[in-house]
Parts: structure tokens; C-alpha cells; sequence
């Protein structure tokens, strides 16, 4: 199987036993570039973690490569952190350099790709929410990982800025790297992703995106929105109980 | 009284105001970087609580070799070590923060230290534990404190890029296979070894007063880890400096004095300071074109 394939085999990801992601299987093709989109609560978030392997699964399992770049929708990073938007995009080659190799990479490159060519010397405290995204989005450049999760990338982004990070990640899918983002516009999902994971917790549709992004799927995924219950019994399904 | 006799002299007619300069040197070499990161980290407060976990140990080799060098600097390693896996080991396994596992244990630690040392010693020893005495530094302690720094700072250096990473975007080193959880365990050792070389000089309580007042002033004269770092150590030697001279001069205990030149460098940090002080944003500066 390709490094660039993440195969979901009967995978149940829950949170204190309440499934967020519930016996899902399928495949992300090596190449592909799909969208994943569901209502609150749909596990999306939730299934992007358990790829990354910050999350373990409950049941079933993950069957993938061993580089993985992801973007967290809410990223753990210290925006008050004294570091320059150059050092910071240059982590980017970790898998490459690790921590202690020398750093013999072009970050001017990656900065220009998403148009910060002269923020190189700049604070990161210094940017905007915009700007922030196109600097994490310089660091993906650098991972240059074959497999890219991106969590809701375009949450609270300017459309230019919409536009031009979309243009990258079309780059990135021209060249064969498989691509899974979270989003919440379904438009921009009609627009730009051939493929489409209608999530909610199980896979309501997954396939080509004008086959499941049509009104009864997205009717099944309202009606079925936000149902929580404290006394839901036991899931037996996959032998476990 | 010259200038020159006011701050040099003191250092060329005595020994012991030259072993204790150096010792402050070393002190701020090893401590100055260190602190820097633990207040990145926010762990502040860690540091402080570390110095009081360190006591217990150092009072458990008092009562097994007396007032000597390496029964109280192995004790504190070990005590220091223990506490800050076991607060570490709390933090992550269960739903206590690490602040509060650490208050936990340091408060303990503390009382056993207290009480060990009062048990088994006079107050003179106690107060000499609790305070250390720079002006004895011998040759030994000298050597050890100066080990120490150097140590530090090598291990500093090879640790620096995931280190820095693990601190500013811990969720992205996690990410990429980085081991986030060992270079933490790296580093805290580093914090146990640094604030042993300040017991020597400055006592348990006053040993991360040269560890975080100059790093927490630093903050508002650089804007980068490694200038940030270098302001640091500037500070804590200034610091150590010019509180020998306020010692001497005044006959003011040498740790306090010490430490109060620090805290005197953080006051004016926090006012005058370049980013981010109160004036800062009272003084207008023309902006840029672009």
C-alpha cells in the first residue's frame, strides 16, 4: 500500500464512551483531495486527531504512512512566544532535519509561496489571524509530507487569503498528495474537492463530491445533527459489548 | 572613597569576594538560559517550587555526612528529580494540573525538610541551608558550581531546537514524531541541577531568585530566546555583582542583597521596558511608512 493511503478499518473514536466517530471504514486514495464535512458534533475533528494519533481509537484501526503534515483547527501554539516568523516556518523540516541537524533549507521559498516573502525577521506576535494561517500554511510547504490533514483551515480567513491558500492546496494535490480538510462551506467543497466524506459520526456518503453532496444525503445529516444521549446503550456492533 | 575603591577593591584584597564573583558567573551562566525557557514555558512558579523540593534531599545528606558539599548536592539532586517526576507523573495521569501537583509536593517537601534539618541540627545550619552563605564558597563548591553551569549550557545547546519547539507549538513537535515528553524531562533536570549550584551559593530559598528575576526582566528587552537568554545572563552577573559590593560595603547579607539587586533590575524592567513595559505605551514613537 502507498505511503500515501490512510485506510480506516471499523474505526470508533469516542469520548468518555459516547462514540464521536463510530464504526467508519474506508479509504482516503493516495492523491486524493477530499473534504469532510458534517454538522457540530460530527466527529470530523475528531477523526483528524485519530489519523495524526493524538487520539486512540476505541475499536478498529488505522492503517497509514508514517508522515503526516497536520493543522489543527485551533492550534496549541504560543502567539506570545518570542520567535520570528523565519525560525518558526523552518520547523517545518523536523522529519527531514530532526532536532539537532543542520538547517540547509529555503524558507524564503515557502514564505514567498504564500506571499511573505518579507516577514522573514518579523515577531509572530506581530501578525494577523490572516497572515498567521499563510505562515502555518509556509510550514506545511517545508514538511512537504505526502499526506496532509488540514482541520477547518479556512475558519475566520479572509476570502483573498481563502483564495490563495486554495490555490496551494490545489499545487499540493497536482502534485499527488493526498489531502483531507475539515470544512464547513459547502460550497467551497462543490467548488474545489472531487471527493467528499459526509460525516456524521458514521460515514452517511463518501465518494465523488457531486454523488454526495446532493439534498437527501445533507437532509439524513440535519435530521440526524446532534443527537446525544446520556442513556444510550451499549454498542454491540463489531462483536464488542 | 574612590569609585575604584568603592568597586573593585573589594574583589582585589579578598579571596573570598573573588571565589564568590565567580561563583555568581557561573551561577548566572547556567541559570540566566534556563530561566529564560522556564518562563516561556510558564513555569515560573515551577522554578520556585522546585527550589523548596530540593530541601528535604539536602537535609537528608546533612544528616548522613554533615554540612558538606557532596552529601547535600546529591541530596538535592535526588529530591529535586523525585519531585518533579512524581508532580509530572500526577499532572498526567490524573485531572490535577501540574501547578497544583507541584504546589502539593513542594508544600510537603518543604515541612520535611523543615523539620528534618530542626530535628537533627541547630537553627545556625538551618538558616545556613535555607540562605546559604556565597561568602564560604570553597574551591570545591566553586568547581561544582562552575561544572554545573557548563554542563547546563552544553546540554542547552543540543537540546535547543526541540526545546524551543516543544514550548511554542507543542501540539506541531507532537505531530511530526518529536519526542516532546523527553526533552521536558531533559530540561527539568537541568532546572534540578542549576538551582543545586544556587543552593550552594544563594541557600534553597533564595537559589531561583537568580534564575527567574533576571529572565522575567529579560522579557522586556528581547524579543528573541537566544538575545532573550543573553540578557539574562548579563543581569543575573550584574545582579551578582553589584550585590557582593552592596554586602560588602553595607554588611547586608550577601544572598538577599544579592537577589534584591535582581528583583531591582525586574522593577525597572517592568517600567522602563523596551516591549511591553508600563511607558512603553506612554512614550509615542513615529510609526513606519509601511
Amino acid at each position: 500500500m502507498s505511503a500515501a493511503t490512510i485506510a480506516l478499518e471499523n474505526l470508533t473514536v469516542s469520548y468518555a464512551r459516547h462514540p464521536a466517530v463510530h464504526h467508519l471504514t474506508g479509504s482516503f486514495a493516495p492523491g486524493s483531495l477530499t473534504a469532510v464535512v458534517g454538522p457540530n458534533g460530527a466527529g470530523k475533528s475528531t477523526l483528524l486527531k485519530a489519523i495524526v494519533g493524538f487520539l486512540k481509537p476505541d475499536e478498529g484501526r488505522i492503517v497509514r504512512g508514517r508522515e503526516i503534515a497536520y493543522l489543527p483547527q485551533v492550534a496549541e501554539i504560543d502567539r506570545e512566544f518570542p520567535i520570528t516568523v523565519g525560525d518558526f516556518v523552518a520547523a517545518g523540516a523536523w522529519t527531514r532535519c530532526g532536532g539537532f541537524r543542520s538547517l540547509r533549507i529555503d524558507v524564503g521559498a515557502a514564505l514567498g509561496a504564500v506571499g511573505m516573502q518579507s516577514f522573514s525577521g518579523r515577531g509572530i506576535g506581530t501578525l494577523s489571524g490572516g497572515q498567521f494561517q499563510r505562515m502555518l500554511f509556509a510550514r506545511l510547504i517545508l514538511q512537504d509530507a505526502p499526506v496532509i490533514l488540514l482541520d477547518e483551515p479556512f475558519a475566520a480567513i479572509d476570502a483573498r487569503t481563502v483564495a490563495d491558500l486554495m490555490r496551494l492546496i490545489g499545487t499540493w494535490h497536482a502534485a499527488g498528495k493526498t489531502i483531507v480538510a475539515v470544512l464547513h462551506e459547502l460550497e467551497l467543497a462543490r467548488a474545489q474537492f472531487p471527493q467528499t466524506l459526509l460525516l456524521m459520526r458514521e460515514a452517511i456518503a463518501w465518494g465523488a463530491t457531486r454523488e454526495v453532496l446532493i439534498p437527501d444525503r445533507l437532509a439524513v445529516m440535519r435530521e440526524s445533527a446532534m443527537r446525544f444521549d446520556d442513556g444510550a446503550e451499549i454498542c454491540t456492533l463489531g462483536g464488542a459489548a | 572613597m574612590t569609585v575604584a575603591e568603592a568597586l573593585i577593591t573589594p574583589f582585589a584584597d579578598y579571596a573570598f569576594m573573588r571565589r564568590a564573583l565567580v561563583a555568581c558567573m557561573a551561577l548566572a551562566i547556567g541559570s540566566g538560559p534556563v530561566g529564560v525557557l522556564l518562563m516561556l514555558r510558564r513555569m515560573s512558579l515551577m522554578g520556585d517550587a522546585m527550589s523548596h523540593a530540593v530541601l528535604p534531599g539536602v537535609a537528608v545528606g546533612f544528616i548522613a555526612a554533615g554540612l558538606s558539599l557532596w552529601g547535600m548536592t546529591l541530596g538535592g539532586i535526588a529530591a529535586g528529580l523525585i519531585v518533579a517526576v512524581l508532580a509530572g507523573a500526577v499532572s498526567r495521569n490524573t485531572l490535577l494540573r501540574e501547578d497544583a501537583s507541584l504546589a502539593g509536593f513542594y508544600l510537603a517537601s518543604l515541612a520535611i525538610g523543615v523539620m528534618l534539618v530542626s530535628t537533627h541540627g541547630n537553627s545556625l545550619d538551618l538558616l545556613h541551608i535555607l540562605f546559604g552563605t556565597i561568602l564560604a564558597v570553597d574551591d570545591p563548591a566553586l568547581l561544582l558550581v562552575g561544572g554545573i553551569a557548563s554542563l547546563s549550557t552544553l546540554v542547552l545547546a543540543a537540546i535547543y531546537r526541540p526545546l524551543v519547539m516543544e514550548c511554542c507549538d507543542p501540539g506541531f513537535l507532537r505531530s511530526v514524531g518529536g519526542r516532546g515528553g523527553l526533552y521536558h524531562l531533559v530540561f527539568l533536570v537541568l532546572v534540578v541541577l542549576n538551582l543545586v549550584a544556587g543552593f550552594q551559593a544563594l541557600g534553597t530559598l533564595m537559589a531561583v531568585g537568580l534564575m527567574m528575576l533576571p529572565a522575567a526582566g529579560a522579557r522586556f528587552w528581547a524579543r528573541e530566546v537566544a538575545s532573550m537568554a543573553a540578557v539574562a545572563i548579563a543581569v543575573a552577573f550584574a545582579s551578582g555583582y553589584f550585590g557582593l559590593l552592596v554586602s560588602y560595603h553595607f554588611r547586608a547579607p550577601s544572598g538577599p542583597s544579592i537577589v534584591l539587586v535582581a528583583a531591582g533590575f525586574y522593577g525597572l524592567s517592568i517600567v522602563f521596558g523596551r516591549y511591553g513595559g508600563l511607558l512603553s505605551g506612554v512614550v509615542r514613537r513615529r510609526h513606519f511608512y509601511r
